[in-house]
């Protein structure tokens, strides 16, 4: 096995070997504590620009199965494991280009990276000097700031379920297939836009979903604009990404997580119901606390908004993954009842 | 509360603290005493009662408790609050069940009504059927596995490939079911097996704590098979449909707070899945694990059973988080089960549905393998495991076990912390494990005296939780001195291994590689080895060696005292007496040394514990016979018939000697002090002898140089007192001494090792107590069907019982009760005994028969009642041929309340006695196999007299106004 190392902008160096594709690759450095579904994790377009350090000690026990892709490609621009198991699941790093190191102290790393944050990051395999690795690293751009949903959203419109009761139209910000999948399996009949579609062509629509995605929301300006010309004009859910973009159509602000919240064992609070909800999260962003209107779930760990329910715009999100994969079922209902509600007003 | 056996201890005792830390009056009810929670200190109200209605019902009444929870306790606490509920006596005192309800708990255990509530939510069990006679068989499919309703690990089930089997099962089955009702089902024999633990509160929330994934498949009880967390092979979409599934039963069953375990089988290339079992209350496996997660399920479930929600409790660990949350693991844990068939020559060893391990010892590292080599290397014994059907994946991961094993031994450690969240929250947890290759996290900080505190490891006869109580007393006690304790242990069963326990947990094996690495990390004052049985005096020399200090006795007091030439040596120059004696290496040389010494002897290699491969040898046939097989140094030492035998549990400074408690054993030399049963104090002790027992072991103290605990074992033939053995360290019968006499022994011991004098401990003068308590042995016959149930010098019980009075018979009554064989009041009584017992049997007999009781006796007892003019139906011996029925036939049917049966030396399996035993097992009719035995037993049915049972508290009170009067 080659030689691989992970090398963080504030000079830490990790040292592993590698076991994906050879090369360097940069991105910002975070850590997802699922304990499975890595190749969703890769192959989820949240993860676009980043550099994921799995917790769970030991990845690809299971191989891969092409049913459990969340996109068309991998995201993750590397993957860091303390134990990669393989070959199946070395050999899809390999083929996709996806840089994998393993033998890496990953605890401490991910301590490393919740004391002083995500930050910058170089997976590189075989000889290099770390001095121009860290010079490399330092000279590309903060996550802070990066507008990345144009490199993962779907160019062109195309119809992903014909049949359904209810048409929803889903705005692809770096969607992944389970969202999709759930909305047809619960009868709607699914389109999907790319993002910078405009708020009239999807006006009609019985309802309209807000997908996931990479990067952070506040210079998204186009894509908020479109949002608020739409807000009242036909149900709207937004996840993740979309949940974010719907906190600022409605005036409320964004800002960066130290080290985000990437898991399938978050503890979120649903107040009207009291009930807790475990939930799978992979944000870097959150909306932040303080304006306290329309918020309906809370983090359990840091108190960050969760979701947000606008009746009177008939627009609701949710910054957790109702559609998991990977992660826990429990706020599945959000979709399927968001769905039953159209079929209801349809 | 009602508690079981000691492996729910830890969450008994988790239960109770945060219960009192909420202000509630808490009041324990568990006849076991070698528990943490029946310490006087641990709840406001104490009973070490029988749990059995009539006790427990007795304790109710006098108490009028405003709740019962009855999920901390194992199936044996669930079982009763189920009887208590029909017997109406919860409804009568206005008492209500928390945790889970009557209706969940018939869901959970009815098997008719668990089938039909899992596929009222969409899941399948397997198919099966209810059967209540064993004529009711036509038409089950076979392979069929058979399971006894309400009966405790699976007991009494078991599997059938043929007709004939099922038939056998059938019949096992229904006896072992308290209501006669077995299901017979759908074979998922080599389905994968996976468990999740499932915590829910009153608000209906639910998480998952952890998933357990079985690496022997389904058919293995989830007890005796290897284990690991979280699961390895599952991909996320399986897994969450296992989850699912695990959530919508527990809101089927409807358990209202707590923690459950679901089991389920799944078929690796289908994906089909079925589920198998539920248990709605806390279980093995969620002590397992609390401790795989670091989320302590029993401590949550206590919580939640008395109105908090998951969000209201914090996550202990991080301290900043709340309970409602799922610990994700950035390890792997293994758990490997340890067995004990040596002890059981003839069981069948084949593992099933039915539970034949007796401890586990759980490993933690970074990948599966690393988890694997430590699980082994904590289990100090063979590992003899060929799983059937092993998933490919384990088997590819276990072929670098040598690999691994290597590495292990070779390189030295670092440590890590377990915080439930994978490092996502700063968690200042004190529970860490060794792994290598990477940074060391939270190392010891500051220079505040520290004690290395050794545990016993797994569970084994011999050595079992009595250990850990002492353990976790001298952490206490420690702790109370102003050092820091730092716990080592890697039973997952015990309290010492709760990281609240301690100020410092590493869960690492008990070898000297883990040992002195944290040694070498904690720079301690001093090791602690005389609380945790032998696990920690075989590192002695190592730890010594290295440069570490022993705190109290020094090693070398146990050397003495086991080496047999040394100690004669002490023993003449002290002028203590002891049996002839002498050391063979092979079985010629130790018949010579038989001749010399004379008949009978007791053969024993050096070094046991628990009796393991002792032998009483009547002739020189039968000491060639036992060195069959034995390695080494052999003791032979003249075996004292009919000698009382007297166990002394004392405390020593070096210079002084306190006498805690002089025990008597009901059954004479020869049945190994652990089976026998113990009362307390004495009862047939001149005081002469009492005197002289004194003295010895005041002389044997300082001349060991002991500073701590001293066990002396004795024999008085005819006034005369011979010393048979001593052990300087904690015994077994600590626990109860400590209990029966209100004196913390273990608590003593620490102060004495951390240089305290006897006269600084304030101890209350040395005086027999008032009160009688009778510590009675569990054992575990019905689970090794095969094995002969009869006592003998190999020890073979795997927990004990305790029950005092104000007269022995009382408390002896009461103490067969709790260890669950009542003594009948009428009825026909079998009697069978041999050659030498045939005199002392008639007195026994003529008791029984004033006492209203019927006769019964094979041939040649028969003759001797009959002798001395008692009425005795006489009854075919099964290798007699006769049409009539046999002995068997009528203990089989239930015309036997009681059998006296005494073996012949070296009895067969097959031999008429064995069958007799085996039969009043299955039939649950208690059988008592020593003369001595009996005749406690026959005077406990005479004079047993109703009386109030005091809690632990009051007792010790009694006590103490009695000294002090």
């Amino acid at each position: 096995m080659n030689a691989g190392a992970l090398v963080l902008e504030d000079g830490t160096v990790f040292e592993g070997q590698s076991v994906g594709a050879e090369g360097f690759t940069f991105g910002e450095a975070v850590f997802t504590t699922s304990m499975s579904g890595y190749q969703e994790v890769a192959t989820d377009p949240s993860f676009e620009g980043q550099i994921v350090c799995f917790t769970a000690p030991m990845i690809g026990n299971y191989g891969v199965d092409d049913t459990r892709n969340e996109s068309r490609r991998a995201h993750a621009r590397a993957v860091v494991m303390r134990d990669a198991r393989g070959p199946e699941w070395t050999d899809w790093l390999h083929e996709r280009g996806v840089v994998g190191l393993t033998g890496i102290d990953t605890r401490s790393l991910v301590l490393h990276l919740r004391e002083r944050g995500a930050m910058r990051a170089a997976a590189v395999t075989g000889d290099t000097s770390t001095e121009e690795v860290l010079t490399a690293v330092r000279s590309q751009p903060e996550m802070a700031g990066a507008a990345l949903v144009a490199g993962v959203s779907s160019s062109e419109q195309y119809t992903y379920a014909a049949e359904g009761t209810v048409r929803v139209a889903v705005v692809d910000y770096g969607c992944k297939r389970s969202i999709l999948r759930r909305l047809a399996l619960n009868g709607a009949a699914v389109d999907v836009f790319p993002h910078d579609v405009d708020a009239d062509s999807v006006a009609a629509y019985h309802g309209v979903l807000l997908s996931p995605g990479p990067g952070d929301p506040e210079p998204l300006t186009d894509e908020t604009r479109m949002l608020e010309q739409l807000l009242g004009r036909t149900p709207v859910l937004g996840v993740c990404l979309g949940h974010q973009l719907l906190a600022l159509a409605t005036g409320k602000q964004t800002f960066k997580l130290p080290f985000g919240h990437r898991g399938a064992n978050h503890p979120v609070l649903d107040h009207r119901s009291r009930r807790v909800l475990v939930t799978a999260q992979n944000h870097g962003f959150a909306v932040a606390a303080g304006d306290e209107s329309g918020v309906t779930h809370s983090s359990l760990y840091d108190g960050t908004v969760e979701g947000l329910d606008y009746p009177e715009l008939r627009a609701r999100s949710a910054q957790f993954h109702p559609e998991a994969a990977p992660g826990p079922h429990d706020a599945a209902s959000i979709i399927s009842k968001w769905v039953e509600e159209l079929k209801h007003a349809a | 509360m009602i508690g079981q056996a000691a492996e729910f201890d830890y969450a008994g005792s988790q239960a109770l603290k945060v219960l009192r830390e909420d202000g509630f009056r808490t009041i324990v009810v568990n006849s076991n005493p070698a528990t943490i929670m029946t310490d006087p200190g641990f709840a406001d109200r104490t009973y070490l009662e029988p749990l059995d209605v009539e006790g427990v019902a007795a304790v109710l009444r006098r108490e009028r408790p405003d709740a019962l929870l009855a999920t901390m306790g194992g199936g044996t606490a669930l079982n009763l609050a189920r009887e208590l509920q029909q017997a109406g006596i919860l409804d009568e005192l206005g008492i209500e069940l928390i945790g889970a309800k009557i209706d969940a708990i018939q869901r959970a255990e009815d098997r008719e009504l668990f089938k039909s509530t899992v596929e009222g939510c969409g899941l399948r069990v397997p198919t099966s059927r209810v059967v209540t006679s064993s004529d009711d068989l036509a038409g089950i499919s076979l392979p069929a596995v058979v399971r006894p309703a309400f009966t405790l690990g699976g007991h009494g089930g078991g599997f059938a490939d043929t007709p004939e089997q099922l038939r056998a099962q059938v019949e096992r089955g229904l006896s072992e079911s308290p209501i006669s009702q077995v299901l017979v089902e759908e074979s998922v024999r080599g389905w994968d097996e996976f468990e999740l633990e499932v915590v829910r509160d009153r608000a209906d929330n639910v998480v998952i704590v952890c998933s357990i994934e079985n690496l022997d498949p389904m058919g293995v009880h989830t007890g005796d098979s290897v284990t690991v967390a979280p699961q390895m092979t599952l991909p996320d979409e399986a897994y969450q449909e296992l989850r699912d599934a695990a959530i919508a039963v527990i809101r089927a069953v409807g358990v209202d707070t707590g923690g459950s375990n679901i089991q389920f089988a799944r078929d690796r290339f289908s994906g089909e899945i079925r589920v198998i079992e539920m248990n709605p209350r806390v279980s093995r496996s969620s002590a397992l694990a609390s401790k795989a997660t670091g989320y302590p399920i029993a401590k949550v479930a206590a919580k939640l059973a008395v109105g908090y929600t998951l969000d209201e409790i914090p996550n202990d660990l991080t301290g900043t988080t709340p309970a409602s949350f799922e610990p994700t693991l950035d390890y792997v844990v293994v758990k490997i089960p340890r067995f004990a068939f040596e002890k059981f020559p003839n069981a069948d060893t084949t593992l099933g549905t039915q539970m034949k391990s007796v401890g586990e010892t759980m490993g933690i590292g970074r990948s599966f393998i690393e988890a694997f080599v430590k699980a082994k290397r904590g289990l100090e014994g063979d590992f003899e495991w060929r799983p059937d059907n092993l998933h490919p994946w384990f088997r590819r991961e276990l072929e670098g076990l040598q690999a691994e094993e290597e590495r292990q031994r070779t390189l030295p450690p670092v440590y890590r912390r377990i915080d439930s969240v994978a490092g996502e929250v700063e968690a200042p947890s004190n529970y860490y494990y060794a792994t290598w290759g990477e940074q060391d996290e939270g190392a010891p900080q500051g220079d505040g005296k520290r004690v290395v505190i050794l545990g016993s490891g797994p569970n084994r006869i011999g050595q079992g939780v009595e250990f850990d109580y002492c353990c976790v007393h001298a952490v206490q006690t420690y702790r109370e001195l102003g050092y820091e304790a730092v716990m080592v242990n890697c039973n997952p069963e015990t309290v010492s291994t709760d990281y609240d326990t301690s100020n410092r947990l590493y869960f690492e094996p008990l070898d000297a590689e883990s040992v002195l690495a944290i040694c070498e990390r904690e720079q301690p004052e001093g090791v602690v080895i005389q609380f945790g049985g032998q696990t920690p005096l075989k590192l002695a020399r190592a730890i010594e060696a290295a440069g570490f200090a022993i705190l109290g006795t020094p090693f070398d007091a146990v050397d003495l005292a086991e080496d047999r030439e040394r100690f004669g040596k002490l023993l003449s120059d002290l002028g203590i007496r002891c049996p002839d004696w002498g050391i063979a290496r092979s079985g010629v040389e130790a018949a010579e040394t038989a001749r010399r010494i004379g008949y009978p002897v007791l053969v024993r290699p050096s070094y046991v514990l628990g009796g393991r491969a002792m032998r009483v040898c009547h002739t020189e046939e039968q000491v060639v016979e036992a060195f069959h097989g034995v390695h080494g140094p052999t003791l032979v030492d003249r075996f004292l018939e009919y000698a009382i035998e007297i166990d002394v549990d004392a405390l020593c400074d070096g210079e002084t000697t306190y006498i805690g408690a002089i025990m008597q054993h009901v059954e004479e030399a020869g049945v190994h002090s652990g089976d026998s049963a113990c009362v307390l104090p004495a009862q047939s002790l001149g005081v002469a002898a009492s005197a002289e027992i004194s003295s010895i072991v005041k002389r044997l103290g300082p001349a060991l140089g002991v500073v701590g605990l001293l066990n002396v074992q004795l024999a008085v033939v005819d006034d005369v007192v011979f010393v048979l053995e001593v052990n300087p360290r904690a015994s077994r019968t600590v626990p109860f001494a400590s209990k029966a006499t209100g004196v913390n022994l273990v608590a003593a011991a620490c102060r004495l090792a951390a240089g305290e004098k006897l006269g600084d401990l304030d101890l209350p003068a040395e005086r027999p107590p008032r009160q009688v308590s009778v510590k009675a042995a569990v054992l575990p016959f019905a689970r090794f069907p095969g094995a002969d149930p009869v006592l003998g010098p190999e020890m073979r019980s795997t927990g004990e019982v305790m029950a005092s009075a104000s007269d022995l018979p009382t408390a002896f009554a009461k103490a067969e009760r709790a260890a669950g064989r009542p003594l009948p009041r009428d009825g026909a009584v079998f009697l069978s005994v041999r050659g030498d017992d045939k005199a002392a049997a008639v007195p026994v007999a003529a008791a029984l028969v004033g006492l209203g009781f019927q006769l019964v006796a094979t041939h040649g007892t028969a003759r001797t009642l009959r002798g001395a003019g008692l009425e005795v139906d006489e009854v075919r011996k099964v290798s007699t041929p006769g049409e009539e029925p046999s002995v068997v036939d009528l203990i089989r049917r239930g015309r036997c309340n009681l059998v006296v049966n005494t073996p012949e030396g070296g009895s067969g399996p097959r031999s008429d006695g064995y069958l007799i035993r085996e039969a009043a097992l299955a039939a649950r009719i208690p059988c008592i196999t020593t003369i001595a035995g009996a005749s406690a037993a026959v005077h406990a049915i005479a004079n047993a007299r109703a009386e109030t049972a005091l809690s632990l508290q009051e007792r010790i009170d009694v006590e103490t106004s009695a000294r002090a009067s």
